[in-house]
């Protein structure tokens, strides 16, 4: 019957329906599958440790796993000795991020900005850049101590370049027409470079904050692995030497957090400051 | 009623020159390209003018001279009895793009002009003067609007005004509407006529539609190429204000016949 009156409508009175093939993976919300793919890699965890097919000194269960994540986990929120480490680990991170930012940022506006930094001092950066930076890790050790100062040293060695890199090309990114703009209006050069170029290399600038913001974690913990301390790379470097994995493996959970905010901090500053670009966060959004 | 007398002054074409380059050339000393000889330009105050010729025959040079961002290599350049040597204050300029930068409001943008020359304090005593300009292009409302929330035709408004916050004596304009669709472009031409008159504007277009040279322009500078020189100033006597349906008289047609046959000897050459 309704199939009779469907037929009664003419073809062009029908509204247009159009249904859109989306596959069902595709309509899966994030948080769904995020979970989905979590508890597969649980279930495959704790299937190879209960069949035996890997030794527990290698791999821990998630049993044992989890128990030592609310042990250290209690241990950092009683501001135990874990969390001096931490602290120490975190000073580390922070002095190195800050002196990678104040030098890379220098550098780049000196290498972004001036024909003799282009040309005179690039060179020797690139240079420098390919090489691999934690084999100077005994050498600031020599020079600067079991403290961290060295740490902090490595951590901002192996965070600058990405900030240097990240700065000059911000700068290289204004395009000829804004150029050529600002020279009708006569501006200055100082004029120019911070009311159009800095602003405008803004996306470059932190996609290189972004990398050193990696660089400078893992620069922070080489540094301790190779020059000693009481930081928390010592914490795991300790746990790894008496095998006791479950906490090696929660060190690090815990250090990846730490990792994770200082990223998050460097993307929430992005958002608040470049809010004009959308480019430059499309893709973190949910 | 000031709308009629530019009109008058222009058709008359003997009130007080403006702008006036005398026997200009211009030789890129990189290529050793010659992209002008021996150009000639005079623009009378209120008048509206224009410069066609073929892709590559040097209007952008003629224009980045008139504008002080390159010097000429020989002739005489001089803006309101004072030479050329630099950008100027009493110089306005529109390009192709936009250009407005994105982490600016519509309004800062619109002042940037004034924050460069007299600093940030004066650039906030000129918002009122903005907000004037922003009503004058049809832009009210969008003050504090980021320039990524308008239209390719509202952008150029927002130029438009930019442009003249400084109260240029002349208003130098490369191709300004060309990246905008034909509808729009239609548009943005008569509001310019309208603005120009409004503002008793000297303006000097760069474009390569006929069409919108002859319904714009009092005189046409027509260029023929390699190297860049003058084929010849034609007059177009319409009257103003123009409207589009003028593009279907008698007159407009022939005009676009001659000019174009103008271009088409040029070419040959
Ligand atoms: N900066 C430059 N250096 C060298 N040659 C140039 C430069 N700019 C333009 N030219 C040359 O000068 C000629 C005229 O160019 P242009 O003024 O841009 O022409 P149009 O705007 O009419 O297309 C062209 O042959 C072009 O290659
Ligand atoms: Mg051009």
């Amino acid at each position: 019957m309704s199939e009779a009156d469907t037929k009664a409508i003419p073809n062009s009175m029908q509204e247009t329906v159009w249904v859109e093939e989306v596959s069902f993976l595709d309509r899966v919300p994030r948080s769904v599958s995020m979970t989905f793919v979590f508890a597969v890699f649980l279930g495959l965890w704790q299937l190879s440790t209960s069949l035996g097919l890997v030794s527990p000194i290698i791999l821990p269960t998630p049993g044992e796993t989890f128990k030592d994540l609310v042990f250290v986990g209690k241990n950092l929120l009683s501001g135990d000795y874990m969390l001096l480490a931490l602290w120490i680990t975190v000073k580390e991170v922070i002095y190195g991020f800050a002196l990678a930012i104040v030098i890379g940022f220098s550098l780049g506006v000196l290498v972004g900005e001036t024909a003799f930094g282009e040309r005179a001092i690039m060179p020797y950066l690139v240079a420098i850049d390919t090489m691999p930076k934690v084999a100077f890790a005994p050498l600031f050790v020599a020079w600067l101590g079991f403290g961290i100062e060295s740490k902090v040293a490595l951590a901002a060695f192996i965070a600058t370049f990405p900030i240097v890199v990240g700065t000059a090309a911000g700068l290289h990114a204004a395009d000829e027409n804004s150029r050529m703009l600002f020279k009708t209006m006569g501006a200055s050069r100082m004029q120019t470079l911070i009311k159009m170029k800095l602003p405008m290399g803004l996306p470059q600038m932190f996609t290189g904050l972004k990398i050193g913001a990696v660089g400078v974690m893992a620069g922070a913990i080489t540094g301790e692995f190779l020059g000693g301390g009481k930081g928390f790379g010592e914490l795991i470097r300790v746990a790894a030497s008496q095998l006791n994995t479950p906490r090696v493996f929660s060190l690090i959970l815990y250090l990846s957090l730490f990792g994770l905010a200082l990223y998050a901090l460097v993307t929430w500053t992005q958002r608040r400051v470049v809010f004009w670009h959308k480019a430059s966060f499309v893709g973190n959004d949910e | 009623m000031p709308l009629s007398a530019a009109a008058a002054d222009a058709s008359a074409g003997n009130s007080a020159p403006v702008y006036e380059l005398t026997n200009v050339g211009k030789t890129y000393a990189r290529n050793l390209v010659i992209a002008l000889e021996d150009v000639s330009v005079t623009l009378h105050r209120g008048s509206f003018s224009s410069v066609i010729g073929s892709s590559g025959c040097g209007k952008s040079t003629l224009l980045k001279i008139m504008a002080g961002l390159i010097p000429p290599s020989t002739g005489r350049v001089v803006l309101q009895d004072q030479p050329v040597t630099g950008p100027r204050r009493d110089i306005g300029m529109m390009f192709q793009q936009a250009t407005l930068f994105p982490w600016r409001t519509t309004v800062e943008n619109i002042v940037l002009p004034i924050e460069i020359r007299d600093g940030r304090a004066a650039a906030v005593k000129a918002k009122d003067r903005a907000h004037e300009l922003l009503d004058v292009v049809g832009l009210k409302g969008f003050e504090d609007v980021y320039p990524n929330e308008l239209s390719g035709g509202m952008a150029q408004r927002a130029a438009i005004c930019r442009m003249l916050i400084t109260e240029p004596a002349v208003l130098l304009l490369d191709e300004p509407f060309s990246a905008l669709d034909e509808l729009s472009r239609d548009m943005m031409n008569m509001e310019l006529q309208r603005i120009c008159a409004e503002q008793h504007a000297t303006a000097f277009l760069v474009t390569h539609s006929i069409a919108e040279a002859v319904i714009l322009s009092d005189h046409i500078y027509v260029m023929k190429p390699r190297p860049g020189r003058l084929a010849e100033v034609v007059t177009v006597d319409l009257p103003r204000p123009r409207t589009l349906d003028m593009i279907t008289t008698p007159k407009f047609g022939s005009l676009v016949d001659y000019i174009r046959g103008l271009l088409d000897k040029g070419e040959a050459l």
